[in-house]
């Protein structure tokens, strides 16, 4: 390899010296079409967001962790006083709504798809930026405004007995149409149309440029895993995401101008928004979890000094999760009152899936097999979420059984079991996808230490709060309620226990970013070494404002696994 | 910077993008006469049939032949939140031969001291037995308005489809319970 990636990035900066020029503040920022840093902001709006849903979820393990209620007896919003019994369950739909839907809309997917997503298809398959730049800008505006409605919807009026919308998550009529007279449920509305528009023009954006902007010679078969995985997720989104705002309308209409969608008194049925939810619902978590198996694939290839085993298995194992998601979405409806032969079909698609997520762990597995492995911060998340996911994944395949699920439905073994593949999973893979490309985003190194500490503690307090949860669904306690009898007292004393450990990792998260700008190393070009193939480890650290504005090319003898720039001359043998 | 060629492309991918979306919003609006054409056809969600009376009396024919199985029937009724009707059934439980006509009868009455409009929803449970459950008349085909104070009886006429004997999900159905709901009809704004 005579040309090596330093030179090649010098060779493009000489001839555009203008490439690092970059706007004053507020254009940069507020006006961006760059889509580094546009994905910036989207991580940044993301850590933000889960500061907040994460600070929900502590107080709803305060409150649960001993029986009774402690913290609900205060008034929401703040400041009025004592609150009664009905406010104080009023309280808590707000917690776990408000919770659910930050985590899902304005942390998961931000992060994922808006940041990782931006910063890096563009970069790894050698485009100057994304096909539609202003697009990009507006799906992230929506998105923060969004954020900003349903931070309005809690201080609404809602129900009779409080505040904000209590509806959970999932909106479900009738809760959410006569169940809640005030705004409140319309600004949560809202905040999903909005942060829907976003997600569907950014996955028409990803969708156009990967379609139409990699680089010479990089086919579709050559192209990251992690390309792949966010190709696939924008499909789901650009099929998935209109079904929810056609629900979610419908439910606005029902709820303001006298339509009967999903009310019985004019011919309505409340199970059709179930179904149409959950055929958003169910897409939505492989939307969540995708993203993460990309960048899984990129980085325990990467540690391992190996081209990732089954490449071509890999992405089509995505495709076909993809693809069946779209047919299962009745396993969260199991209680509706399905008939038994229903319930077999969507007992054995559910089942189909865990095949090609199968094969993905197996792959995993395989790539690690007889390589050179380095177990640094990227790499021991990413050995966590692989060891994690497999056990939400088994507890999936566990509550697919129509029969199981009708015994542990709406319980905390479900909570544990979501919590396994997303508070796990997903942000799992974020934090590995973080440590991988933080230096090469801010081109400053984070602590190794400090990320392995933060890795140990959140390992160990994410399992003490919920591995407990596991039992205290079986033994039979309902999600959604703040208090229980003191039977469930031990299990939910230790789940709250486990939350206090991840908190303080958290502490050492952040503590780390600021060692990383206060003192960290300068990152170099391919921090990571030989194992770091993709095009974006081609460029200096951080990427310069405009890069390849000179096309890399992928030659014909090159392979999914090393788009490094091979020699101008072939050496002669 | 691209070039006006790949701007193109990408415009035309783009709109297919969100061609794609926008008929997705349509499959989800489509969803709601699909669903309930769904339901109807096939006794989904314990959707009960129509029938005429030339279909009951071949039904009725058709139990002869096959020998007189009994089921039990129960009967229930309820209001939603803002109907101040009483509404019970007369009897609770009624035993009734397969593919024999049955007249079931429910009390309502309008404890209110103005008239209102309610039109009744249905369905029976098991839901699997809805696609054998055939009403020739029933107060719920059509919206019933009550006075203050008024009381009537409402009758509804209905049979077992024989054919559940041949349904391997259903056969063993020993009681069937049809359930009411009446709702009040939304006043037009004034």
């Amino acid at each position: 390899m005579a040309t090596t990636a330093e030179g090649f990035q010098a060779h493009t900066e000489d001839e555009h010296h203008d490439a690092d020029h970059k706007p004053g503040f507020f254009a940069r920022w507020f006006m961006s079409t760059n889509h580094k840093d546009i994905g910036t902001l989207y991580l940044i709006f993301a850590i933000f967001a889960g500061i907040i849903g994460g600070a929900i979820s502590g107080v709803m393990r305060a409150e649960l962790a001993e029986p009774g209620i402690q913290i609900l007896t205060q008034a929401w919003p703040l400041g009025a006083g004592e609150a009664g019994f009905d406010a104080a369950l009023h309280h808590w739909n707000v917690l776990i709504t408000a919770h659910g839907l930050i985590m899902v809309f304005f942390m998961v997917m931000p992060a994922m798809i808006g940041g990782f997503g931006n910063w890096f298809v563009p970069l790894m398959i050698g485009a100057p930026d994304m096909a539609f730049p202003r697009m990009n800008n507006i799906s992230f505006w929506l998105t923060a405004v969004g954020f900003v409605s349903l931070m309005i919807s809690t201080i609404m009026p809602g129900a009779a007995a409080g505040a904000g919308a209590g509806t959970g998550w999932t909106v479900y009529a009738p809760l959410a149409t006569y169940g809640h007279d005030g705004p409140a449920v319309d600004f949560a509305i809202f905040s999903l149309h909005l942060a829907g528009a976003g997600s569907i023009l950014g996955a028409t954006n990803f969708i156009t440029t990967i379609f139409n902007m990699r680089a010479p010679g990089m086919t579709l078969h050559k192209m990251p895993l992690f390309v792949w995985s966010v190709l696939i997720t924008a499909f789901l989104l650009l099929l998935a995401l209109p079904v929810l705002a056609a629900a979610i309308t419908m439910l606005l209409t029902d709820r303001n101008f006298g339509t009967t969608f999903f009310d019985p008194a004019g011919g309505g049925d409340p199970v059709l928004y179930q179904h149409l939810f959950w055929f958003f619902g169910h897409p939505e978590v492989y939307i969540m979890i995708l993203p993460g198996f990309g960048m899984i694939s990129q980085i325990v290839a990467t540690f391992s000094r190996k081209p990732v085993f089954g490449y071509l298995g890999m992405a089509y194992a995505m495709v076909a999760i993809g693809v069946v998601g779209f047919v299962v979405w009745a396993h969260h409806m199991y209680t509706v009152g399905l008939d038994v032969n229903t319930k077999m079909y969507f007992t054995a698609a559910t089942m189909v899936i865990a095949v090609p997520t199968g094969v993905k762990i197996f792959s995993w597995i395989a790539t690690m097999w007889g390589g050179s492995l380095e177990f640094k911060s990227p790499m021991v998340w990413a050995l966590g979420f692989i060891f994690l996911f497999t056990v939400g994944g088994v507890t999936g395949v566990y509550l697919a059984n129509g029969g199981v699920d009708d015994v542990v439905h709406d319980t905390y073994f479900v909570v544990a079991h979501f919590h396994y593949v997303l508070s796990m999973g997903a942000v799992f893979s974020l934090f590995a996808g973080f440590y991988y490309w933080f230096p090469k985003m801010s081109g400053r190194m984070h602590s190794e230490l400090l990320a392995h500490i933060h890795f140990w503690g959140f390992f160990i307090g994410v399992n003490v709060i919920f591995f407990p949860q596991h039992f205290l669904g079986w033994q039979g306690m309902p999600r959604r309620y703040p208090d229980y009898t003191a039977g469930y007292a031990y299990w939910n004393e230790i789940s709250s226990i486990g939350y206090a450990i991840m908190a303080v990792s958290m502490l050492v998260f952040f503590a780390n970013l600021a060692y990383a700008f206060i003192a960290g190393k300068r990152a170099a070009p391919n921090y990571w070494g030989e194992g770091a193939t993709t095009l974006e480890w081609t460029l200096s650290s951080p990427p310069p404002y405009h890069q390849f504005e000179t096309l890399p090319v992928i030659e014909e003898s090159q392979g999914y696994h090393d788009h490094r720039p091979v020699a101008a001359t072939p050496a002669t043998s | 910077m691209p070039t006006a060629a790949l701007e193109r492309k990408n415009l035309r991918v783009g709109l297919l993008g969100f061609l794609a979306a926008a008929a997705m919003l349509g499959l989800g609006y489509a969803a709601v006469p699909l669903y309930q054409l769904f339901c109807q056809v096939t006794g989904f969600a314990g959707t009960t049939q129509r029938a005429t009376e030339d279909d009951a009396d071949l039904a009725a024919r058709m139990a002869q032949s096959a020998g007189a199985k009994t089921v039990s029937i129960r009967f229930d009724a309820s209001t939603s939140h803002d109907m101040p009707w009483l509404f019970r059934p007369e009897q609770v439980t009624e035993t009734v031969q397969i593919g024999e006509r049955d007249m079931a009868f429910f009390v309502a009455r309008n404890n209110s001291t103005k008239p209102i409009t309610g039109n009744a929803t249905f369905n029976v449970e098991p839901e699997q037995t809805g696609q054998y459950f055939n009403k020739i008349q029933c107060f719920c085909f059509t919206e019933q308005t009550l006075q203050p104070g008024q009381e009537v009886r409402m009758p509804v006429l209905f049979y077992i489809d024989p054919a559940i004997l041949d349904d391997p999900n259903a056969k063993d159905v020993e009681q069937i319970t049809l359930s009411y709901t009446f709702h009040r009809k939304p006043e037009p704004a004034s």
